[in-house]
């Protein structure tokens, strides 16, 4: 039950430094979901990256260097666009978003646009304190309110877009700080997609922790606020001189 | 002239003369060699009359005149980081979008090549100056 039958799906998996996770990412997406296309976007990685995930079987494309995730991603729906792709699936190459909820998220897109694969949303366990934990109930309440639905985990990199939404993606995906997530979020809504969450657990990330120390926690809530705040007052359409003219 | 005034002449004509050996070289574009005439010809100007910056003070309710010179340039300076910002932002995003066309239009290649078995090139990353361990694009085969 992937989606309905008559639609392309593609997976978009942005991937820096992964080689060593990335095998095992493509393997499991493809043994939950045999009939999906995997895009590893290799965001400039210096250790091989890409050639693991094509021998791994996946449609590598390599940036020349890196653009961090925002970059990654667009490239994802811009090469979904080209290729005429109907539904986007924004996955993490070191393992921590589980493919076997896709039918979830795909289900969800019956109703929206964007589909968040959300921690906090009663399944799973995952615990922050602290400044982090504000910010994200910061975030998280703003952007229920601008969605008009209950969204608990905003900075989730694991959603999936119908056509609707990967045409706004593919002309606009911020590369700035958080811009990948919860300003595409902010930039979906304000041009009129929906948004909606589906609850996900999450396994613990194989490589690197997310940061705990309460000085940058602190400094995350700072960065979070701006980030959020600049994305609502932002102008819109932004300055496209760039991408513009793809219609 | 007295010598602190000769020292500001010296000072805006050496900026007019480096101005405009890198523009003959092409080394600087006119958008942003005109700002920086306009300093160097304002500086030669406040020499020559001294009377304007004097005047201009008293306008402007400022005791000393030579803060007002120094309140001005730091202004001016300041403007200027901000316009190269912008110009800085702006070549990101540009380079941000070529660097994506380029990926994507590589991995096109890429595929063109392995429909076509007797596709003259290889599209691999080496071309990007990407990691040598990078094998041939996936069905690549030469049989």
């Amino acid at each position: 039950m992937s989606g309905r039958p008559d639609q392309r799906i593609l997976v978009v998996i942005p991937a820096w430094n992964e080689a060593g996770a990335i095998a095992g990412t493509i393997a499991e997406v493809r043994a939950s979901q045999p009939d999906l296309d995997i895009l590893v976007v290799d965001d400039g990685s210096g250790d091989g990256t890409g050639a693991v995930a094509r021998s791994a079987g996946a449609q590598v494309v390599r940036l020349p260097f890196n653009l961090g995730v925002g970059g990654a991603m667009r490239t994802g729906y811009r090469y979904a666009m080209q290729e005429g792709y109907d539904v986007v699936v924004q996955i993490d190459a070191d393992g921590q978003h589980d493919p076997s909820y896709l039918p979830q998220l795909l289900a969800g897109l019956e109703d929206s646009d964007v589909v968040i694969g959300a921690r906090f949303a009663g399944e799973g366990s995952y615990a922050a304190r602290g400044p982090r934990r504000w910010a994200m109930r910061m975030l998280a309440a703003v952007l229920s309110r601008l969605a008009g639905t209950r969204l608990t985990d905003v900075t989730s990199g694991f959603r999936v877009a119908n056509r609707r939404a990967v045409r706004v993606f593919a002309d606009h995906y911020p590369a700035e700080y958080l811009g990948d997530t919860v300003e595409s979020l902010v930039i979906a809504l304000r041009v009129g997609c929906t948004v909606s969450q589906q609850p996900v657990h999450m396994r613990p990330r194989t490589i690197g922790t997310a940061s705990q120390s309460p000085l940058r926690a602190a400094t995350y809530l700072v960065r979070a606020v701006v980030a959020l705040a600049l994305a609502l007052v932002r102008r819109w359409p932004a300055a496209t001189e760039t991408l513009g003219q793809e219609k | 002239m007295s010598p602190v005034l000769t020292l500001g002449v010296v000072g805006a004509v050496a900026t007019l003369l480096v101005l405009f050996e890198m523009l003959r070289r092409q080394r600087l574009r006119e958008k942003y060699a005109v700002i920086w005439v306009v300093v160097a010809v304002g500086t030669v100007l406040l020499v020559i009359f001294p009377g304007l910056l004097t005047r201009a003070s008293t306008l402007l309710g400022v005791q000393v005149p030579s803060n007002l010179l120094f309140f001005a340039a730091s202004m001016l300076l300041l403007l200027l980081s901000i316009q190269f910002s912008y110009e800085i932002g702006r070549l990101e995003d540009r380079t941000r979008t070529l660097a994506e066309e380029v990926a994507l239009l590589n991995l096109r290649l890429e595929q063109l090549t392995a429909d076509d078995p007797s596709g003259p090139v290889e599209a691999t990353e080496d071309d990007l100056g990407g990691d040598p361990g990078g094998g041939t694009g996936d069905g690549l085969r030469r049989d």
